[in-house]
């Protein structure tokens, strides 16, 4: 099979060609606008509880996670992280005969199929099994409590009865405003998987998640990379030694890293090539690539719903109004996910459409606020938060105390020749109350689950020492920590101002 | 056995001060009385240089290395070149709204190197002047200038326009883009440049300043030591040149029970940890052999040594037990922590002596080696940098006589500047 067949394949699941939209009911428990992560989770939950549930989605099912996010980037991803390692084949005492060679088609081959394979499990038909009516079009809230789906312009479209609705019409990616980007083209985050042949030059503006993960991806894939971050570090929201270590393996990539550097102007150079002025401070650069990918973040996807119908405030920065409840302005309207949130994941667009579906239909007061979100960052190494940072502990004036743990001294992690990273564990100073952790890590994503179940579940960092952990496993490294935490207790207990004895001086 | 080995813990500890405080006789123009950043042909002055020039003179007046007169003279000029020098928006002048630039042309004093007007090394500078006009306190003429000139330069210094509208202040400005967009975030040098900052009499930063920056503290648990973390060695040295931090304490060390001159003492230890583990295998690192910190390095050179892809970086920010780490060795910072380990510095100097003698060349302190490099006939720093020389002068006289935190506690605004940031307890 090819990219076409995957496509294809892809396009039966997730937008049936011969798909007839069903005769509506005459109102329906809940009406979820979009069917992106949120918006899937929400029609499922509410179906599995009994409601009469009615989904929307104008263009195909998954979203942005599915189809230009989440899904194809960490198929890429582990195509390039496979590369990497075989250029260090010596490293791990053996050699690749031959030599390496990279095959981009290839790789977008397994990206499509994979991507293709993914979506089998949000089909159309599972959803109609599932008892769901979708609608296939575009949506428009008529009044406040009726949507019109299909051509809205017309006003030919069906007319869908509500109690309650949800909207999970997700984001998109923010537009650059940088003067001769436009002309000169360049590609989104979501468009950069179109691609067809590895670009041999690329920048990538900006130094958020998507921008790093994929200017990692990509060179490794091949391209020479240059990548052009806006502030003085990557990833501005995580801590200042996470972003350090990030720098420090992207550079060791390869990737030709700009921080505090704007791009100013992007023109077209004789031979096709783009010309982009760069600027940092008072330094004045320009660069020749070929190709241009934006990563500067998203925007929500507010635009042609109107909300101005159904009561519902909004703005086109921030996205809907919800409160702790994700209620909106308009009691029988909630939302949920990227168009509503500040932090655009998938697990917490589906965290938050679940809670939202139990308080719209179960008349149940969940507060998003209480919930424990993670996230992660999936570049190499990955780099993981879940609860509070040190600055905003300390903003809140809790006193904060950081258990750090070097990957570098953990046993998994050498034997895996992966030991760049630590795991800094926050506690509220004095007791063994998690805040909050950082963990970057080869794995990070898969370790930050623990923290978040610790959390989540009201488990102190004391508790988590007395956990067996099986060796040698990377996640080991959690339980040192907690380890190191008890150890400072009863140290603390002590007279001594060191809680270990030094080396000798001879 | 060799001479070095044998000789004294003081004997030593003379020869090595000795060494650094000449630098600063040697390297020095004598028209402006700026000091060479480093020993190298054609280096520039650096303002932090001359700042360490400023407060080694005394130590060189009291250990009998330079009449009192003579280095009062010296620090007349220099006060006198800053005092008369341009000042403005012009991209070519000395400095401007009372700060300066990194580093000046030693015979006119201009600007070179299209640097930046820098707030940490003009707080330097200023701590270097504050020194002079404490120990040159005779009631004669030229004395009488030297604390005049002082006070006067430390007035003119603008901190509220440094602020630009924040709470915190940037690293530094230039006039072809204005204030540079990086700031202080994490524990850092800085301490020295807030306490001067917040003791102004003409253009204090607001209290708040302070609390603004230490909010960006991490108290971190790192190999069982519980110390404010920063990676760089000379983070938790070069405030402690000047202040003398035992005892006294602001809201985030009283509120861990703990104070700086502690905490440096367990940056050190945290080093010798690192060093004794050696994540990265390389040569010569030890529980004797450490010293991790901002400065020079072999450059960009890559080599490839059994299974491990090494990378050497030049003059950048080292630090542990995260931050870049890439073999190369600051002897000076063994020495400088010289206050807050003894034994430590004195075993680790010792044996850096012993098994690299090329570092310590006449008793003056190269800036950096390579041990990995080095056994291989290769890297060592060319010639000194005067940063290094100031710090190792005045730390190990403060190990020995405690000279210079002395002064400065007597300093009105080093007191004053210590207690808006709100520290109390001990001396103060």
């Amino acid at each position: 099979m090819n990219q076409s067949s995957y496509r294809c394949e892809l396009l039966a699941h997730a937008r049936p060609p011969q798909w007839q939209n069903p005769e509506p009911a005459d109102c329906y428990d809940l009406l979820v606008l979009g069917a992106g992560p949120a918006g899937l989770a929400a029609a499922g939950a509410a179906a599995e509880a009994g409601a009469r549930v009615a989904l929307i989605e104008r263009h195909l099912l998954g979203g942005v996670s599915l189809l230009t996010g989440a899904v194809p980037s960490k198929a890429i991803i582990r195509s390039a992280r496979l590369l990497a390692e075989m250029r260090h084949a010596e490293r791990f005492g053996t050699k690749i005969p031959g030599g390496i060679e990279e095959n981009f088609d290839l790789t977008m081959d397994r990206m499509h199929r994979l991507r293709m394979r993914v979506s089998a499990y949000h089909s159309a038909e599972r959803l109609k099994l599932a008892g769901i009516d979708l609608f296939f079009g575009a949506a428009r809230f008529a009044s406040a409590d009726r949507v019109i789906v299909g051509d809205t312009h017309m006003r030919r479209g069906t007319g869908l009865r509500f109690n309650r609705a949800l909207i999970a019409t997700g984001a998109r990616p923010l537009p650059t405003q940088i003067p001769g980007l436009e002309q000169a083209g360049y590609s989104t985050s979501e468009e950069v998987f179109h691609l067809t042949a590895i670009p041999r030059r690329l920048l990538v503006v900006g130094g958020g998640p998507l921008g790093c993960e994929l200017a990692q991806a990509f060179c490794r894939l091949g391209s020479h990379v240059v990548i052009a971050q806006d502030e003085a570090k990557f990833l501005p929201k995580e801590e200042r030694d996470a972003a350090q270590l990030l720098s420090e393996s992207l550079a060791q990539d390869g990737v030709e890293i700009h921080l505090n550097t704007t791009v100013t102007a992007v023109r077209l150079g004789d031979a096709g090539e783009k010309l982009v002025d760069l600027q940092s401070d008072d330094i004045r650069s320009t660069i020749a690539v070929d190709h241009i990918l934006t990563g500067v973040g998203r925007t929500p996807n507010v635009e042609a719903l109107g909300l101005d119908k159904a009561r519902v405030a909004y703005d086109t920065i921030s996205g809907i109004h919800v409160d702790d409840y994700l209620c909106t302005s308009n009691p029988q309207v909630y939302a949920a996910g990227d168009v509503c949130l500040e932090y655009k994941f998938t697990h917490a667009a589906e965290a938050s459409a679940r809670l939202a579906v139990t308080n719209a239909l179960g008349g149940s007061t969940q507060k998003w606020s209480a919930v424990t979100i993670p996230w992660c960052t999936y570049t190499d190494p990955e780099i993981a938060h879940v609860g509070l940072y040190v600055g905003e502990a300390r903003q809140r004036s809790i006193p904060v105390k950081t258990i750090t743990v070097l990957m570098h001294d953990t046993d998994r992690a050498i034997l895996d020749g992966q030991p760049r990273g630590f795991v800094k564990i926050h506690v509220r100073d004095g007791t063994d109350e998690i805040l909050g952790a950082t963990i970057v890590a080869y794995h990070a994503g898969e370790m930050i689950n623990e923290i978040t179940l610790a959390i989540d579940a009201g488990i102190g960092l004391s508790r988590l020492a007395k956990v067996v952990h099986a060796y040698p496993t990377q996640a080991a490294a959690i339980k040192t920590a907690a380890e190191t935490y008890a150890k400072s207790r009863s140290a603390s207990r002590s007279p001594s101002t060191i809680a270990r004895p030094e080396w000798p001086v001879v | 056995m060799d001479p070095q080995q044998s000789q004294p813990d003081e004997q030593l500890l003379e020869q090595l001060e000795r060494a650094a405080f000449d630098y600063f006789l040697e390297y020095t123009d004598p028209e402006t009385g700026l000091v060479a950043d480093t020993s190298r042909p054609g280096s520039p002055a650096s303002i932090a240089v001359v700042g360490f020039a400023l407060s080694c003179y005394p130590i060189g007046v009291e250990r009998g290395w330079i009449a009192r007169a003579e280095a009062a003279r010296q620090t007349l000029k220099i006060l006198r070149f800053f005092w008369h020098s341009a000042q403005g928006p012009e991209p070519d002048v000395t400095g401007y709204k009372g700060f300066y630039y990194h580093f000046l042309d030693m015979p006119t004093g201009k600007r070179v190197w299209n640097c930046e007007l820098s707030l940490i090394d003009s707080s330097l500078l200023l701590a270097g002047m504050l020194t002079a006009a404490a120990y040159f306190a005779a009631p004669i003429q030229e004395e009488r200038e030297i604390r005049d000139l002082a006070d006067a330069l430390y007035r003119r210094v603008d901190w509220q326009w440094a602020q630009n509208d924040h709470l915190t202040v940037p690293q530094g400005w230039k006039p072809e883009c204005g204030f540079l967009r990086s700031g202080w975030e994490g524990y850092s040098e800085a301490t020295i440049l807030y306490v001067l900052a917040l003791a102004s009499p003409t253009f204090p930063l607001p209290q708040e300043s302070f609390g603004g920056w230490t909010a960006t503290y991490q108290w971190e648990n790192i190999y069982g030591y519980e110390f404010l973390y920063a990676g760089p060695l000379f983070i938790h040295l070069f405030s402690h040149a000047w202040i003398d931090f035992r005892g006294i304490r602001d809201d985030f060390m009283r509120e861990k029970d703990c104070d700086y001159f502690e905490n440096s003492r367990r940056a050190v230890a945290i080093q010798r940890e690192y060093a004794a583990r050696n994540p990265r295998g390389y040569v010569g690192y030890g529980p004797n052999c450490w010293g991790i910190t901002a400065g020079d390095g072999p450059g960009n050179e890559e080599l490839r040594e059994g299974d491990r892809d090494r990378r050497f970086f030049g003059y950048t920010e080292r630090g542990v037990p995260f931050g870049r780490d890439d073999g190369t060795v600051a002897p000076w910072a063994m020495v400088a922590a010289l206050p807050f380990s003894p034994p430590a510095s004195l075993a680790a100097v010792r044996r850096v002596m012993a098994r690299f003698p090329e570092v310590f060349a006449g008793a003056r302190i190269s800036s950096a080696f390579n041990p990995s490099l080095f056994e291989q006939g290769g890297w060592i720093s060319e010639g000194y940098y005067g940063l290094d020389q100031g710090i190792v002068a005045m730390m190990i006289e403060n190990h020995r006589t405690g000279m210079i935190w002395e002064l400065m506690r007597s300093c009105p605004t080093i007191a004053a500047g210590l207690r808006r940031a709100g520290f109390a307890g001990g001396w103060l």
